[in-house]
């Protein structure tokens, strides 16, 4: 994955350039709103990462002269601003998901992955599998190894959620996101509990374990050890 | 005396005054206008008076003239030329000599063969010894006499001269009169707008308890304090609000930043090898994650309690948004050997911002699931509810717990920023939870109550239903807690 960081802050950009790599991914840096445009127009890139403040041009400019140019890379918006219509703004402009600074890089790495993947043309898949698991969006139906697992509807999104990105680092925060639709921070890890009680359903009675939790970042299903 | 000078030359620079002495000075030249109109106007009309009536003594007289007697014109004019009469008569041959009249000779003024004019003359009579005024016509006779008519108007233009004195008396008088007025109001309105004056400079000062004064008549100046006063009011407590914000950072973030740097020190200066390096940085982590969420969460009720800056606002189904965060929390609860009772159908809607409810929700839940047990374990006492109850107008999220509560003198305190009753601060948290509660309630227009569970803390978040569109309501007094 190829991705661009507009970020003016170098410390920041240097700091990102190298986690990208250490993943595994290319990075770009463009240093201020106008170069980041360019280098984005070219299309090149899977992922943008945006700062919203960016000198010369900023970042929401960036997002909307992008899209209307019709350039549809998706785009993450980073911001120090984090109040609830900071982020509709954010997303209003075209951006496909917002973080605040202060983040933790795994949960930047996770949500940038997503973005990748969600921008390969989906067919609407009916049926994710991970391992034996197979989860079915029709039927709502979840197995394992042929025999059916009865979940509640909260455990079906997570499951389902959690299978759409198998093989990446899903957060806490993602899964609030997504899954709750809350935009705050629980005062305490409530997610957790959600997790290890679907993880009971799906792993615990089926020799090898699929749901894992990624120390510091969040979960990951995926068949086979971390 | 400059001293003198200085207040009269300040007052004089004031708006009131200016208005006051304006509207005196208007008036004075509409009256002086009018005045000098109608004198004008008066004088015109005797002068005409008078022209007329010599006109047609005139024609009289050349009758008399025309007629065949010699001597009639001569006799008419000895007729007419009493002293005490009101004519003034001169009659002379062609050569210049006096053949009859009042007037001792031909006035100067006419002589030149004037058809008329003013001049000055001394009356016959023994009592007069001033010359007087008078207006005549000269008319030449059919058989070459000369004849001067006229009449006195000494008296139109002593009248004349009074109206014009008196006007200009009065003229002064009104005008002394209205600078006096102004000069009484500007007064008046200075007294009170220095009162402001004075109040505004010391609040500058920083005595921000000052308020401006009010005169309690209820006009436009009262109408205007009164409103300074609100606006002054909720300065102060906002300024409150950002010096307890600041005192707050100061404190608590301060201290675990403090061990934060003294813990990644220690591990410098100790030099225990690699897993302790590890285990140091993974525990900086986690604190300052801490940290971001203490600080995010102050922020938000900082930027909350600001006031209304354009919140999302939408269509937030109460019952089914409480049920939902309820049941986030539900299996968190059961971990900690507490039931979660749910009393929450579908319903009220009403327009408010969903992420704020939901975290005020969930802020409620998280506290009575931490501080709800107190080592109460028996079924009935480790259960904790959840309401949604809707009156005419309010709709009101009760959370009730059945543990430790809170005891009265301390519950208006427990909405306050980084109060942690608990002292020994066993239990995770921010000590921001209730004062965010608290800032959501008031950005809806709503207000919170902390009630006796008997045992335990009941937390009522009441919001009102009659708030749709205007979420922002500004309630100071918004935070109530009842006295039970």
């Amino acid at each position: 994955m190829r991705v661009l960081v507009i970020e003016d802050d170098r410390e920041t950009a240097q700091f990102l350039l190298k986690s990208l790599k250490e993943s595994g991914h290319a990075a770009d840096i463009a240093g201020d709103g106008e170069t980041g445009l360019e280098l984005a127009q070219n299309g090149q890139h899977d992922v943008l990462i945006v700062d919203r403040m960016l000198p010369k041009l900023d970042g929401l400019t960036v997002i909307k002269t992008l899209r209307s140019g019709g350039v549809r890379t998706p785009v993450l918006v980073l911001s120090a601003l984090g109040d609830v219509d900071d982020r509709v703004k954010g997303l209003r402009a075209g951006g496909d998901d917002y973080l605040t600074k202060p983040y933790a890089y795994s949960e930047l790495l996770a949500r940038i992955e997503a973005l990748a993947r969600r921008a390969v043309p989906e067919e609407q898949e009916t049926r994710y599998a991970v391992g034996d698991l197979v989860l079915d969006r029709l039927s709502h139906r979840v197995t394992r190894g042929g025999e059916s697992i009865p979940l509640q509807p909260r455990e079906y999104r997570l499951l389902e959620y959690l299978m759409k990105n198998a093989g990446q680092v899903v957060t806490r925060t993602m899964l609030l996101e997504h899954v709750w639709d809350y935009h705050f921070d629980p005062q305490t890890n409530v997610i957790d509990v959600h997790v290890s009680r679907l993880r009971a359903k799906i792993d615990k009675s089926f020799g090898k374990p699929l749901l894992h939790t990624v120390r510091g970042a969040g979960y990951m299903i995926r068949d086979g050890a971390l | 005396m400059t001293e003198l000078y200085r207040r009269f030359k300040a007052m004089v620079s004031t708006t009131a005054f200016r208005l006051a002495t304006g509207t005196a000075a208007v008036f004075l030249v509409i009256a002086g206008v009018l005045i000098g109109l109608l004198f004008w106007q008066t004088n015109a009309v005797l002068t005409d008076q008078v022209i007329a009536t010599l006109t047609a003594e005139a024609g009289s007289l050349r009758n008399e003239a025309q007629s065949s007697n010699p001597n009639a014109l001569v006799d008419a004019v000895a007729a007419r030329s009493r002293p005490e009469g009101p004519g003034l008569y001169f009659l002379a041959d062609p050569a210049g000599k006096k053949l009859a009249g009042n007037l001792s000779r031909t006035p100067p003024e006419i002589e030149t063969g004037q058809p008329g004019g003013v001049f000055r003359y001394r009356p016959n009579l023994a009592a007069e010894r001033r010359d007087r005024l008078g207006v005549a016509m000269s008319l030449a006779m059919p058989r070459g006499e000369r004849l001067i008519i006229g009449r006195d108007i000494e008296d139109q233009r002593a009248f004349a001269d009074g109206v014009k004195r008196l006007f200009i008396v009065s003229f002064c008088l009104l005008t002394l009169a209205g600078l006096a007025t102004a000069l009484f109001i500007s007064r008046l309105v200075l007294k009170r707008i220095e009162g402001m004056n004075i109040a505004s400079r010391q609040i500058m000062a920083g005595d921000f308890s000052r308020r401006v004064p009010l005169e309690g008549s209820g006009d436009e100046l009262d109408g205007l304090a009164q409103n300074l006063n609100a606006m002054l009011d909720r300065i102060e407590q906002l300024m409150a609000g950002l010096r307890e914000v600041s005192e707050n950072i100061a404190h608590d973030l301060k201290t675990p930043l403090n061990r934060l740097r003294n813990r990644v020190e220690a591990a410098l200066r100790e030099s225990a090898g690699e897993p302790a390096y590890r285990e140091t940085l993974e525990r900086t982590i986690e604190e300052s994650d801490e940290l971001i969420k203490t600080f995010n969460a102050l922020l938000l009720i900082a930027r909350l309690e600001a006031g209304p800056l354009d919140k999302p606002v939408e269509a937030v189904d109460l019952g089914t948004l409480v049920r939902d965060v309820a049941e986030l929390y539900a299996p968190f609860a059961e971990e900690a050997g507490l039931a979660l009772d749910i009393a929450a159908r579908p319903g009220p809607t009403l327009k408010a911002n969903r992420q704020l409810i939901g975290q005020a929700v969930a802020n409620l839940i998280d506290n009575a699931i931490k501080y709800g047990p107190a080592g109460n374990r028996s079924l009935e006492l480790a259960r904790i509810r959840v309401d949604v109850t809707v009156t005419a107008d309010e709709a009101e999220i009760a959370v009730a717990d059945h543990g430790p509560g809170i005891a009265a003198q301390n519950r208006e305190r427990a909405l306050k920023r980084f109060v942690r009753l608990d002292e020994s601060r066993t239990h995770p948290g921010t000590g921001l939870g209730l004062s965010l509660v608290a800032a959501v309630a008031r950005l809806h227009g709503g207000r919170v109550q902390l009630e006796d569970n008997k045992p335990g803390l009941c937390v009522r978040l009441i919001l009102p239903l009659c708030a749709a569109g205007a979420p922002a309501v500004r309630n100071p007094a918004g935070m109530a807690v009842a006295k039970s």
